[in-house]
Formats: C-alpha cells, structure tokens, sequence
C-alpha cells in the first residue's frame, strides 16, 4: 500500500534516475583464442548494445580483470584501477570452453575464487556438447552454457544475469545508504552507482525500478 | 534502365548460394553471417571469411607438414590443427569442410597414416572449391553495389 508521500519520493527518485540516464551499457568481457569466434562474440554482443572487450587468452582475462596469478585470492575492490586510473566494470563475462592453456574452465574456477570477482556471471561457449563438461561447467558457477556456434537469438539469454548482478549491486548501494543515513538518492553520484542506476532505468518497467526495501522513505 | 545490372547480379548470387546450400557447401549458420552485417560493418562477411581463408591455409599448411614425414607424424598436433579447422568452419558455415576435419580427426586418431592422407586430400579439395565460390560470390557483391549505386547518380 503505498501513500501519497511516499509515492511522490519514490516518483521523484525514479525521475531522478531516469533525469541521469545517459548511454549507460553493459561492458563485456569476451575470451575466445580463436580469431574468428571472437570477431563473431563481439559482433552480436555489440548488436545488443553491449560494451565489448575481447581477449585471446584466460591469462589476459585475468590481467584485464586486475586478478595476476598470483594474487588469486586478493581481496581487491571490483572496480579496477588503469593506467589512466579509469574504473572498469565488467558485468559480464563470456568464454570458450577449449583454450590453449587456461582453459574457460580453470578461468571460471579462479573467477568463483576470487572475492573481488565471484558475483560477476560467467557464461561458457563450446563447439562440443558434451553433458559432463556442462554440468561440471554449472556446477562450478557458470550461469549459462552456450553451443557453438553463438547465434545472435542465444544473446537475449545473458540480459536476465546482467540485470541481476544490477539489481544486487542496487541493493548493496541502498544498503550503504542506510547506514550512512542519507535519506536522498540523488545525492552526486560516483561513476560506478551512476552506472548502476543507468542500468536500472534502461528498459525496466516502473514496478521494476520501485525498491523492494519500500520501508525506506524518503524524507 | 542502369538499375537493371544490380537486379540481375543479385539473382546470380541467391542462384549460386542456393546452390551452395544445396550441395552442402554451406549451411544455416552462413546465412547469421550475413544477417550480422549492417550499416556499421558493411564488409562483415568478407572480414570474417577472409580471416578463415587466412587461418585455413596455414593450417592446411601445418597438416600437411605433419604428414610429410614418413616416420614420425605428430597425431596429437594434427588433432589439435583439425579442432581448430573443425571450429572455424562451424563458425562460419563451412559444413563440408568441417565434415571432413571429422573424418580426418577419427584417422589421426587412429594413428592412420593413410587416412589421414586421403582426407588431407579431400580437404584440400573441398576448401579449395568453398574458396573459389565464395571468392565469385564476393566479386559479384562488389559488381552489385557499384551498379546499385551507378543507378541515382549524384547531383551536386
């Protein structure tokens, strides 16, 4: 039940996201070795309006996700620092299954094990549809498995995880705000929570956009 | 009346990619390929297939360095080219070429030196034929266009 003060706060809030909703997108991470397939993964990802990054290597993913071998446990913020001291946020990870090396395995493994990384859905790709690699591929975290070749009527099958991991990351922000008691949204924004609620407002109806916590009022 | 060159071309290329679906040479993911390709990568489908005619010979290449010697051919390394033959013409649409990577794989799987020979052969063979028609295709593509675009000349 929803009275009239709250109602407006919320209206008001909603307004305030959309008011800032600018080109937002989702960023990508696609990891394939094979030339080809990633020309392909980044085509249709780019059609769907994503963000795309593209490496050949499990190695690279890691290092472009800040992880080194090494420091596989760290306890790193997830946004992760630059050369030009850029935030970059991925939401989404998509990899091959066979690759020399780190297999879409191992790098799904050390995502999962990392702190920083594990929330970010992992999707696999393989060539090969063998039923003990996908479950074992399941089992281990991946949100979805996906048969090669990728067609663009398999990319409506990543929106759910990308909104998802959106949706946490919004309760997590108003969680924060809660404790900081500060009563208005619109306070100014860092990058990341802009990101969040630009990817909140893109395509959702408003009941999708009114906070489950509907105890919070706006004063 | 100068249209008219554009229209025919473009019924020649459906005529001759039907055909190569009708034999096989080509299957439904060729057709994602072109369904991928718009205003913003107009040369989608001759950028793809030309990085697999790029990567196909070389590891045509590599087979065939690997069955040239008599006494020790590496099976593994040969299976490791073909996944990666296998993959690419799935990605693509290549089905006849990928069909054979198969047959071949099953050969040097078996360590059938002779096998693997044939189906080297027969490989060669049926890249060969994808090459020369896709290579006819693209040309009357580029023939198409620039007879679609002779039609409304430009009035400056």
């Amino acid at each position: 039940m929803v009275n009239a003060p709250d109602f407006t706060a919320r209206k008001r809030e909603r307004v305030t996201v959309m008011g800032m909703a600018t080109e937002a997108q989702f960023h990508v991470l696609a990891v394939d070795d094979s030339c080809i397939d990633r020309k392909l993964i980044e085509k249709l990802l780019k059609n769907s309006s994503y963000h795309v990054t593209t490496v050949d290597s499990g190695s690279k993913a890691l290092e472009f996700l800040g992880l080194h071998e090494d420091n596989l446990r760290n306890s790193n913020p997830s946004s992760v620092s630059l050369h030009h001291n850029q935030e970059i946020e991925i939401n989404l990870i998509i990899t091959d299954y066979c690759m020399p090396g780190m297999t879409g395995y191992d790098l799904l493994k050390r995502i999962k094990e990392s702190s920083s990384l594990k929330d970010i859905p992992v999707v696999i790709m393989s060539s090969e549809n063998v039923p003990s690699r996908i479950s074992r591929c399941l089992e281990e975290g991946a949100e979805e498995f996906f048969l090669k070749p990728v067609q663009s009527s398999d990319m409506k099958r990543l929106r759910p995880h990308l909104l998802k991991g959106k949706f946490r990351e919004q309760q997590q922000l108003f969680q924060l705000q809660l404790q900081q008691q500060q009563p208005q949204p619109q306070q100014h924004p860092n990058n990341k929570r802009k990101a969040m609620e630009e990817g909140l407002s893109g395509g959702l109806s408003p009941e999708r956009t009114r906070p489950r916590y509907s105890g919070l009022t706006v004063v | 009346m100068l249209g008219f060159g554009a229209d025919r071309l473009r019924a020649d290329m459906n005529r001759l990619l039907a055909l190569l679906f009708h034999q096989g040479v080509l299957d439904e993911q060729f057709l994602q390929l072109q369904q991928l390709q718009d205003e913003t990568s107009p040369n989608f489908v001759s950028e793809v297939v030309n990085i697999y005619f790029h990567e196909s010979e070389k590891l045509l290449r590599n087979l065939r360095g690997l069955l040239s010697d008599r006494e020790l051919s590496d099976y593994k390394k040969m299976g490791i080219h073909l996944n990666q033959f296998m993959g690419s013409s799935s990605s693509i649409g290549a089905k006849r070429v990928r069909n054979v990577c198969v047959a071949f794989r099953a050969a040097s799987e078996q360590n059938n030196r002779v096998g693997c020979l044939r189906a080297l052969e027969m490989l060669e063979h049926e890249y060969c034929y994808l090459k020369n028609r896709l290579h006819e295709l693209f040309q009357m593509e580029q023939q198409r266009v620039m007879a679609a675009g002779v039609r409304y000349p430009m009035q400056n």
